[in-house]
């Protein structure tokens, strides 16, 4: 055969590269909302550890544990329920093609989630217990911390979705996976909080 | 001949190639290694369980041998290998030229080999010896290197098996051609489709379970330690939440493998295919309400054993449904008794036992009898040799030619099944009694009174080993001197037998199209444009190379 038909199996081959160009569909929320629904389950894997011992141990938390100090948490459940509103602009922003807007609002979350790392960080360094002081601190720092670690995730997330759009034409109203994923992420992140927050620290 | 599509090269299986046939090929490789190296730690163990002593191997040694035979089996071979067909046939079947996302999937399997590597290497600083549980406090106090080995290995795979999962949901359901309904699709994918949401709900909840583990082993919590106030129960749920799926996310593609065999080399339409389509999400569902049944001696209460016996029993419904449609699909057919059917027929009757020892140990009364005994031992190896394993070896002789290109030698598949189907029963059938009359598992030593039947199932399992020489032998011939296979050998419906064996780079020359249903086979039926019959027009184009 002639040598159109070489060109067009490359054409199909390179186009396996995924994304959503060359007219392809693009699958890629898709699966970032599958592995949402997995990362959710370690969570409910430690909040039901979490509440497996609450109902289970005799007291709990367990005697001579210190009373959780609020101040701090509630503060930073606030900057992060915040952060998701004013993340939110920023998507709003490069759907009318306003990159500037975009960079503006995600660079705000990103200093959010910064300061609510800081704030644990403060909370972990004032706590009158460790990690292994006794079931609870165990727990606690569990699973804050591995909450912790998703924040520190969506944060890298958000400085790459900035360094990007930093190129003309990376981001655009027609084109923005990357906008959508780091932000989708960020909710969920957030709710997990939410959740966290009133286990751990209320109940 | 003129080359109009780029060639294949035999360095792309060494290279991080986003192929999907590349990756099924490399995976499957992978996971047939790891089975060996699995076998041969399973035949150092029945040497030393040929006689009462620990005369061949230490007792610790023998403890490493069992936790990392069992968690190689799984971990490293029949998760991998059902993946393996996951990825080469998934696109194929449905029409697509790649998975959603290839380089996902290269990443994927990437993981394997040196996530499989660092777990052998346990062997250098004291393999793991508390089982492929792991249970605490047991496996905080046998050896802490390589347990945490075995923990991070562990969290590795499961991370690969997430990632092959989203893969697949995504293909499935968003990749199909536009003429494929859901209800037109091939059963495998349905198959998969059920496993890949088990993967994705449960394994992370393992992880989790691990996560917490290893903070006890390094850093001296005491989450699962009742010395430090811990409760070892909370990881046994956490750990049988994902491991009782996980058994289905082992045995659910070799489901749909068999309800792909045993229809063509029948000639006869599957039989119930909503039923089969529908049981893998029941069993999926089901499967998720079960675990505890692992627990009935963990002190679990008397009202929560019923819930879990109940359940564990009704699973056997949906289960019970695929068994009769495999049958119910074979009676009356023209079968074509070659190596791929005979694995097929071979599944049926040895997952049949299991699954009936099954609902033996989910009666809380029996299983309290025997709990830890080789009677679950011989349960289990039915339903993942006899089931998995089988089914494994049904799909390798059944898309070999697609694979490769070559047809098999039909002699060698049909002595390597005569030869696996005997030794294996020869090796498991001898457990029910020893486990009944109360031998243990997971220990070197054993009362002399077993010895005899203990003999007898070393000498099967040697002859399991011999029987993977044929095998062997016939796909490293095959692959260099096999007779060319043509493009459709089986004259089969589903898509992946449209294009080239082996299928070019591209998957199919144009988009494939759909003349009949997935099953249609048999003398009267009609192709979907109702112009003629589908057993003539397959028989038109079997020919086609
Ligand atoms: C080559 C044939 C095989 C032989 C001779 C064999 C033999 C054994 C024996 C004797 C044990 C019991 C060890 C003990 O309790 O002390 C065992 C355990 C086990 N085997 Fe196999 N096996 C074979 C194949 C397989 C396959 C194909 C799989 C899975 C796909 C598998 C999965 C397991 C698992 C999960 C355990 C449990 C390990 C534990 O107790 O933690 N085996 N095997
Ligand atoms: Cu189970």
């Amino acid at each position: 055969m002639q040598s159109s038909a070489v060109n067009e199996s490359q054409l199909v081959i390179d186009s396996h590269q995924e994304s959503g160009h060359h007219g392809h569909p693009d699958h890629r929320m898709f699966g970032v909302i599958l592995f949402l629904i997995a990362d959710s389950m370690t969570f409910i894997g430690f909040f039901a550890a979490f509440l497996i011992y609450r109902a289970i141990m005799p007291e709990w938390p367990p005697e001579g544990t210190p009373e959780l100090e609020l101040l701090v948490p509630i503060i930073n459940t606030s900057i992060l329920v915040t952060s998701s509103f004013v993340m939110h602009k920023g998507q709003v922003a490069l759907k009318n093609n306003d990159i500037q807007g975009l960079q503006k609002w995600f660079a705000i979350t990103a200093a959010m989630g910064v300061a609510f790392l800081a704030g644990q960080g403060y909370e972990y360094f004032h706590a009158e217990m460790g990690l292994t002081t006794n079931l609870f601190s165990s727990c606690f720092f569990a699973v804050t911390g591995f909450h912790g670690l998703h924040v520190t995730v969506g944060v890298l997330l958000i400085l790459s979705v900035l360094w990007r759009s930093r190129t003309e034409g990376h981001y655009s109203s027609t084109s923005h996976f990357g906008v959508e994923a780091a932000e989708i992420y960020w909710h969920f992140v957030d709710v997990i909080w939410l959740i966290l927050f009133v286990l751990v620290y209320l109940l | 001949m003129e080359q109009v599509h780029p060639q294949r090269k035999w360095q792309d299986y060494f290279s991080f190639s986003t192929d999907h046939k590349v990756i099924g090929v490399q995976y499957l490789v992978t996971a047939f290694f790891f089975y060996f190296v699995g076998g041969a730690l399973a035949e150092a163990m029945r040497v030393e369980l040929s006689t009462p002593d620990p005369d061949f191997v230490q007792p610790e040694f023998y403890n490493q041998l069992m936790t990392m035979h069992g968690s190689i089996m799984l971990f490293l071979w029949i998760l991998p290998a059902g993946a393996a067909f996951a990825n080469y046939l998934i696109p194929l079947m449905i029409g697509a030229e790649d998975m959603a996302f290839p380089r996902l999937n290269a990443v994927a399997f990437w993981i394997i080999p040196p996530g499989g590597i660092f777990f052998l290497s346990s062997f250098f600083v004291g393999a793991p010896q508390a089982g492929w549980t792991s249970y605490p406090p047991l496996s905080l106090v046998s050896g802490q290197w390589g347990e945490e080995i075995w923990i991070l290995s562990v969290l590795l795979l499961g991370t690969s098996s997430i990632l092959g999962a989203i893969n697949f949901v995504t293909t499935i359901l968003r990749m199909r051609i536009p003429d494929m309904d859901i209800h037109s699709m091939p059963l495998f994918c349905w198959s998969m489709l059920a496993t890949s949401a088990l993967i994705l709900l449960g394994t992370p909840v393992l992880a989790a379970a691990l996560i917490l583990l290893s903070f006890d082993l390094i850093a001296g919590t005491a989450f699962f330690n009742p010395a430090g106030g811990g409760d070892p129960i909370v990881y046994q749920h956490m750990f049988w939440f994902y491991s009782h799926p996980a058994v289905y996310i082992m045995v659910l593609p070799f489901f749909g493998v068999i309800s792909e065999v045993l229809p063509v080399h029948a000639r006869k339409p599957i039989f119930g295919y909503r039923a089969i389509a529908y049981s893998s999400l029941a069993i999926s569902f089901l499967g998720l309400i079960v675990w505890a049944h692992h627990m009935f001696t963990s002190g679990t209460p008397g009202w929560l054993r019923m819930f879990f016996m109940a359940t564990t029993m009704i699973i056997a419904v949906p289960t019970g449904i695929k068994v009769f449609s495999w049958c119910a699909t074979l009676w009356g057919g023209k079968l074509n008794l070659n190596s791929a059917l005979l694995f097929g027929i071979g599944f049926l009757s040895s997952f049949l036992i299991g699954g009936l020892s099954g609902v033996m140990v989910a009666s809380v009364p029996f299983d309290i009898h025997v709990h830890d005994t080789y009677f679950v031992v011989a349960h289990f190896h039915y339903v993942l040799f006899g089931g998995a394993v089988f089914g494994l070896f049904a799909a390798v002789y059944h898309w070999f030619p697609k694979m490769s290109g070559k047809m098999v030698n039909e002699t060698l598949g049909r002595i390597h099944f005569v030869m696996t189907f005997i030794g294996f029963n020869l090796t498991f059938l001898p457990m029910h009694p020893l486990g009944l009359q109360g031998m243990n598992r997971r220990i070197a030593l054993y009362d002399p009174k077993f010895q005899a039947l203990n003999e007898l199932v070393s000498i099967g399992s040697y002859l399991l080993a011999l029987s993977t020489f044929p095998f062997i032998i016939n796909i490293v011939w095959s692959v260099f001197k096999g007779k060319p296979a043509p493009r459709n050998p089986w004259r089969a419906l589903t898509l992946e037998w449209q294009t080239a064996s082996p299928p070019i780079i591209e998957n199919f020359e144009e988009e494939p199209v759909l003349w009949a249903g997935p099953y249609d086979y048999g003398i009267d039926t009609e192709s979907i444009d109702g112009d003629e019959e589908v057993e003539d027009m397959l028989a038109e184009v079997a020919g086609n190379t």
